[in-house]
């Protein structure tokens, strides 16, 4: 494929907490540019930290021990940060995951949604006005003055996702870091919202990473994933390979232990004690 | 013994607003506007719907742990709809209920053991601490749970026993019927796939009836055997599982089951639109 | 984490609940500090007359003034010198502490459990009790505390049960304020639910479900407000108020040294430097046992 975008190579990263768990453990993925991106994992398998880790947010209790970040060719680990600030929340942004605490309760929209704008194009008060009517536009927002004069707690959660959305697309970013922007949302909205963003990922050409545990939407959405379990990445591919015919015991189970509308036994059979345990010990080898 | 469990007709239930003295609410947000719902012995019903759809509310007013304005439950044949809540405390025993959040459901400041034991003195399902615990280690093997959690306060458990700490609580009652709130909710789909097949196992072995509620359509078709549909207070379809997913009369369920993403390529999903945008 | 990992943590077999509660209370340094000045606090109020070296109303004029020992012209065995009627400070000082300490623990304790009774049941029945009850929480907080002391001892007459029943009159409010806020959230709670559904009834529910809950916080409170009654007491007995004049209070120490401050600093420093101690202890040790109690901080 065409030379990446971001590439991570074996990152590696520790808590500092408890035992000195470690989080990640060498993990590598590519990303192509246009490309979406699956980061699958069951919890506390580290699809977050990795997010984190792009958005330059990792907790201080969490220090990366080994690895590159490698975006447009450039180390963000060791970047000064007169740099750095050029690209956490302007060339790689983020979509969160949960629309009612992401917006600040006591500002309006407008303010919000042109802060980048603001701040980080120099536009004025006017110009970025009217730049995010074009953007609310563009995520289907139809009342959008309305929408910008109003506060969070004043619109659905679907419509605040959409204007977290606008947001993530405003500064014209090469990645976006979209992380489970979908879980607190109703199904139906989900189905508008994935749809959404594939439109403005399309017009946009923005490259996506997308967190989830939903290997559902994984399959409608995205062009190849990533599955990781405890830190560790267990397979890699193309969406329509890894679904259809998965190499890796660990894929194969958690695909079957899905429940399906369209089959009643399916949904039933948990991932094996003992694939875990088995599982667990490969990984911990990886570490080395 | 009456065949079914749960007769509900009608039901009206309010939030807010102010009590007259005769009783009857004035203002206030509608939350159920007339719902119908019958639950036989040993069934697991299920009763699906998106945020605001009243499906929680329902369960609870089924459980009369909330007042209704309007329509009648009948419990067993017994008309249970006002029935003052010193008469209702007897027959709680026998409806029992599992929580989507352990974690705020298990009271913090107890161990394991004073959570499970408590209700079976309180009841007399035992008749002393001695055979309360030992009726409590006998189900724990069926819940897979370790006996050391008995010394355990909740949040020393991880998740996933937290979880089966619920369910046990509710099973060892031996109440007639369960209703269980979003249970799984928000857990990995494996430990999903563990509760689910508990509470199938269960149900089974013990005769229970079962209002299983939740906002997933495929959960539900795991574990029910009819279902409610509900959107904005109102039930817009029922029937068996397999009838209704096979062929859904009502426009609401079939854009509830094409929201669904398999995990299997389908690449006209994204883009079929069934209805309109509603936003 | 983990079922696997979880089961293997818990297959050894532990302590109990109790004790592991004591273990993490010994564990925050603020308990073991304060806590550890207040016990040695009432061991010295308990026996005060075996640890105290004079007799505290023995007058001696001939010794009077002195300083404390270790200064010019002090008596060996007066270690912290005598005041004006040649009373050993010392001896005073720990005679003080029993007054202090009684009224600390009887007004706080009294004070709680009206509190905290008013503060569950409104807590919990809300509607007209609820209303009841904070109008006259409101109403009582508008009178000043300290002046509404005074005019109760001076009503009551003087005397520790006076100054303890002042105490616990005016400042049940603080606990039932805190009590019924924490109630109304615990009231919302699942497990309270869960408690309803199983058909336990309202006082079952009260007591055994949502009371352990507010405990943590109760006793933080509890502990603020003994330093607060030791501080009234001393206000209480500086205007002559409390208890009569021959025993020996701190208070009353301070207002007789305030006297001769320039003369004999010590007669009022002592006094001072100790209800000083004394307070400071009971806010470290409420402020630790509230760390250590709640479940969700510690985590």
């Amino acid at each position: 494929m065409t030379a990446p975008i971001l590439s991570i190579l074996r990152l590696s990263a520790v808590s500092e907490l408890g035992n000195a768990e470690p989080i990640l453990r060498n993990v590598s993925l590519d990303l192509a540019p246009s490309e979406t991106l699956g980061l699958v994992g069951e919890s506390g398998a580290g699809k977050s930290t990795v997010a984190k880790a792009l958005l330059g947010v990792l907790p201080r209790t969490i220090t990366i021990t080994q690895g590159e970040i490698l975006f447009e060719g450039r180390d963000l680990r060791t970047l000064p940060r007169r740099e750095t600030r050029a690209i956490f929340g302007d060339a790689i942004t983020l979509v969160p995951q949960d629309p009612m605490t992401a917006l600040n309760p006591s500002r309006r929209i407008e303010a919000q949604l042109t802060d980048g704008l603001r701040l980080r194009r120099g536009m004025n008060a006017r110009e970025a006005h009217k730049r995010a009517l074009e953007l609310l536009a563009e995520v289907h927002i139809r009342d959008s003055e309305r929408v910008l004069r109003a506060y969070p707690h004043q619109l659905s959660g679907g419509m605040r996702q959409r204007v977290l959305i606008a947001a993530a697309f405003a500064l014209e970013p090469k990645i976006i870091v979209a992380d489970e922007p979908t879980t607190a949302l109703d199904v139906t909205v989900q189905k508008q919202i994935l749809r959404l963003m594939r439109q403005m990922q399309e017009a946009h050409g923005t490259a996506v990473i997308f967190v989830t545990h939903d290997l559902g939407v994984v399959a409608q959405i995205c062009d190849r994933v990533t599955l990781l379990f405890a830190g560790a990445v267990i397979e890699s591919g193309a969406t329509t390979d890894i679904l259809s015919a998965p190499r890796h015991a660990y894929t194969r189970a958690l695909i079957a232990a899905g429940p399906r509308y369209d089959r009643p036994d399916a949904g039933l059979k948990p991932v094996p004690e003992a694939l875990v345990a088995e599982l667990r010990l490969e990984v911990e080898g990886v570490g080395r | 013994m009456a065949e079914t469990l749960f007769v509900a007709s009608g039901v009206e239930v309010a939030y807010g607003g102010k009590r007259r003295l005769n009783g009857e609410r004035a203002g206030g947000v509608k939350v159920l506007y007339g719902v119908d719902l019958r639950i036989g012995r040993g069934e697991t019903v299920g009763i699906v719907g998106e945020s605001g759809s009243g499906k929680t509310t329902l369960g609870r007013a089924v459980m009369r742990l909330i007042d209704i304005d309007a329509g009648s439950i009948v419990f067993d044949g017994q008309d249970i709809s006002r029935l003052p809540e010193s008469q209702m405390r007897p027959l709680r025993r026998r409806m029992q209920m599992i929580f989507q959040d352990p974690m705020t459901s298990l009271n913090p400041r107890h161990t394991v053991r004073r959570i499970l034991v408590e209700p079976l003195l309180f009841h007399r399902v035992a008749h002393d601490s001695a055979e309360a615990e030992n009726r409590v280690r006998g189900f724990f093997d069926r819940v897979a749970l370790p006996l050391a959690c008995l010394d355990r306060t909740p949040h020393e458990l991880s998740g996933g026993q937290r979880q089966r700490v619920g369910i046990a609580r509710a099973a060892l009652l031996e109440p007639d019927f369960v209703l269980a709130d979003e249970i799984v909710s928000g857990l990995d789909v494996s430990t999903q796939a563990q509760a689910l097949n508990l509470l199938k196992t269960l149900t089974r072995d013990l005769g229970l009836a079962m209002a299983f509620i939740s906002h997933d359509l495929s959960v539900i078709r795991a574990v029910c055997d009819r279902v409610y549909v509900m959107k904005a207070g109102l039930v817009v379809e029922e029937g068996r599982c397999e009838d209704v997913f096979a062929a859904p009369k009502s426009l609401y369920t079939r854009l509830l089951i094409d929201a669904i993403p398999l995990p299997e390529i389908d690449p006209g999903w994204l883009d079929r639109d069934l209805a309109p945008e509603i936003d | 984490m983990t079922d696997a990992s979880a089961s293997s943590f818990l297959a050894a077999s532990g302590p109990s609940l109790a004790s592991r509660r004591l273990r993490a209370l010994l564990a925050e340094p603020k308990v073991i500090i304060g806590g550890g000045l207040i016990l040695a606090l009432i061991v010295i109020a308990l026996f005060a007359p075996w640890i105290a070296p004079k007799n505290p109303l023995d007058q001696d004029l001939m010794l009077a003034s002195l300083p404390p020992a270790g200064l010019a012209g002090a008596e060996p065995s007066y270690y912290f010198g005598t005041d004006d009627l040649g009373r050993d400070v010392l001896s005073r000082l720990i005679y003080g502490a029993r007054i202090a300490l009684i009224v600390a623990f009887v007004a706080a304790s009294l004070a709680a459990l009206a509190g905290t009774t008013l503060g569950l049941l409104a807590g919990w029945y809300r509607g007209w009790v609820d209303g009841l009850i904070s109008r006259l929480v409101d109403i009582w907080m508008a009178f000043p505390p300290v002046l509404l002391s005074i005019l109760l001892v001076a009503v009551l007459g003087a005397g520790v049960g006076s100054v303890i029943a002042a105490i616990a009159i005016i400042d049940w409010t603080r606990f039932c304020r805190v009590v019924r806020a924490e109630t109304m959230a615990q009231a919302e709670a699942d497990y309270v639910t869960a408690a309803r559904a199983i058909g336990f009834p309202p006082f079952h529910i009260l007591m055994r479900e949502i009371l352990p809950n507010v405990v943590p916080a109760l006793l933080a409170l509890v502990s603020l407000e003994m330093g607060i009654a030791v501080i009234v007491e001393a206000i209480l007995s500086f205007v002559g108020l409390s208890v009569s004049s021959d025993t020996p209070t701190w208070g009353g120490m301070i207002a007789e040294g305030r006297q001769f401050i320039h003369q004999t600093w010590w007669v009022f420093a002592a006094p001072l430097a100790a209800l000083f101690a004394t307070v400071l202890a009971f806010n470290q040790l409420g402020d630790g046992l509230r760390r250590a109690l709640d479940p969700v901080l510690r985590r």
